[in-house]
């Protein structure tokens, strides 16, 4: 029995009464490397911002491990891995201090870093291989290293679920390589992985479960199964409301 | 030196210029990291406001100034938040209200009170009184029991508000947190550095330290140096040449910038060359 980390249910959101989401039916368990894919515009982005609280839903429930999100209250178990930093490249932030600030939470205002954290902020420099790059400053690093610091950043707080937005966008092919095999190692520790990525084919071989966001909202269809096959998705319009398709062959909506 | 410390009110403006080059960079670095440098400006022309209010109420200058910033940080945050007004244009709303309401309130004032405006804003060597140093003094102590408590949050939020909120940290708050600090080394800055200069000594030692650095923790440190350093020193020189202590200290501030930016290129050259 697995246990489903992310459950959820007829979600819809809206930005100015224009639906960015709607109807979204998905149920996530643990382990799983989801491929969350979809054309610009799909509601990709938005999709996993509701994942993390940062977007209110319209209608629909969203729970994390069971618990309904207004109540969540275990944000170090779930992790997002930006592209990049926003603030990153006005102040000096060093290495180390990025990876520790996945540290940083409401509950342990009153002290110090413990030795436990510390210690889990080097393990997870060790992990993405850039111990000996600690004391550098973030922007100093090329755009793939940076993007592990990212990673190692959110292994820190021992989060058991990774959402990662374009992990491997603009990177080169050693680095897509490279991070490639870290996300291999991770699933490997059955770390629960969320990929938005236009880019299938870099971790295809890992990808568990693709999920497609069609460009037209009503048709946000996902599918569980083998990973597709590169140039195979075709087109599903039965599905009025966003069903997961079960067990078929890959075969999702790509377009209206 | 010794000529200078003979004098009580030189002894009471070089504590209030060590209080506010110590905590006046250790804001400026979230500010500078948020790309809110100009904040403090903001901030600095609503405590004018709250000078010319003091002037025309007859109330005390450092409390009156320090509610009106606190407020005028509040209703930053509270712009930004809830109309459609971008960041830029509700601090200029700040710039223009603050110091046309801290001029009209001196004017309307009694008395001379609309030249003695001019002190509060280039910062004056004389107008530090005993009682204010406790008042200076409780509120830098604030500013660091603060930053104590919540500056690894604020860090958070500075290097990426999005992802601070996901890990449980309340982003608003920590925003109006950081204006409020801001308003506080406005506040404490006031006298001795004037509130047209002030948030320069939260900016420029940043500016100057990060050319060098590769961590916010050091550049907040070196940041903290230059500020104590340019502050007293440039408070002593103003003694001696006889000009407003404000543009002394900021030039001198900038001439730290000056020469660590220029410094900074053939160290940056061979730490390239060694990685």
């Amino acid at each position: 029995m697995t246990e489903t980390i992310i459950s959820i249910e007829r979600l819809c959101v809206e930005f100015d009464g224009e639906h960015v989401l709607e109807d979204v039916t998905i149920d996530i368990t643990a382990g799983e490397v989801i491929a969350l894919l979809g054309p610009n515009g799909s509601g990709k982005t938005t999709l996993i911002r509701a994942i993390l609280g940062l977007e209110q839903p319209g209608h629909g429930k969203i729970s994390l491990f069971g618990t309904p999100i207004k109540r969540f209250k275990d944000w170090h178990r779930i992790s997002l891995v930006p592209q990049r930093l926003p603030g990153a490249s006005s102040i000096p932030v060093s290495v180390w201090e990025t990876v520790m600030s996945g540290n940083i939470a409401p509950r342990s205002r009153w002290r110090p870093f413990s030795r436990a954290e510390k210690l889990s902020a080097t393990q997870a420099l060790h992990d993405v291989d850039l111990w000996d790059r600690r004391r550098d400053r973030l922007d100093a690093l090329s755009g793939g290293q940076q993007r592990r610091v990212l990673v190692a950043r959110a292994l820190a707080c021992n989060a058991d679920v990774l959402v990662m937005d374009e992990p491997t966008a603009g990177l080169d092919a050693a680095n897509v390589a490279a991070l490639s095999a870290l996300l291999t190692a991770l699933k490997d520790q059955g770390k629960t992985i969320i990929v938005v990525t236009h880019e299938l084919d870099d971790i295809e071989h890992l990808v568990t479960r693709a999920i497609v966001l069609g460009a037209s909202k009503h048709h946000s269809v996902g599918f569980d199964g083998p990973p597709p096959v590169p140039g195979a998705f075709a087109h599903d319009h039965h599905h009025h409301h966003d069903a997961i398709i079960d067990k078929t062959p890959p075969v999702v909506g790509m377009q209206p | 030196m010794i000529a200078l410390l003979d004098f009580d009110f030189m002894r009471r403006a070089l504590v209030a210029a060590a209080l506010v080059g110590l905590i006046a960079p250790l804001i400026g670095v979230f500010l500078v990291q948020r790309r809110l440098a100009l904040l403090g400006d903001g901030m600095g022309h609503v405590a004018l406001m709250g000078v010319g209010l003091a002037f025309l109420l007859g109330t005390a200058p450092i409390p009156t100034a320090m509610v009106t910033a606190a407020l005028g940080a509040f209703l930053i945050e509270f712009i930004r938040n809830r109309s459609r007004t971008a960041g830029d244009v509700a601090l200029a709303l700040l710039f223009y209200g603050g110091i046309a309401g801290g001029v009209l309130f001196a004017s309307l004032a009694p008395g001379k009170a609309s030249s003695s405006l001019n002190s509060y804003l280039f910062g004056s060597l004389s107008t530090v009184a005993a009682g204010d140093l406790w008042a200076l003094g409780i509120l830098a102590v604030s500013v660091l029991v603060i930053l104590a408590i919540f500056g690894r949050e604020l860090f958070a939020v500075c290097l990426d508000p999005d992802i601070a909120q996901v890990q449980g940290i309340r982003v608003r708050a920590m925003s109006t947190l950081m204006a409020i600090l801001a308003a506080i080394v406005v506040v404490v800055g006031m006298r001795v550095v004037g509130l047209l200069l002030v948030s320069a000594i939260m900016i420029v030692p940043v500016a100057a330290a990060q050319q060098l650095t590769r961590s916010f923790r050091s550049t907040a440190v070196i940041a903290v140096v230059i500020g104590l350093i340019s502050s007293v020193a440039g408070l002593a020189g103003s003694f001696y040449i006889e000009v407003p202590p404000g543009p002394a200290i900021v030039m001198l501030a900038l001439a730290c910038f000056a020469v660590l930016a220029i410094a900074a290129v053939p160290i940056r050259r061979r730490r390239k060359e060694l990685a």
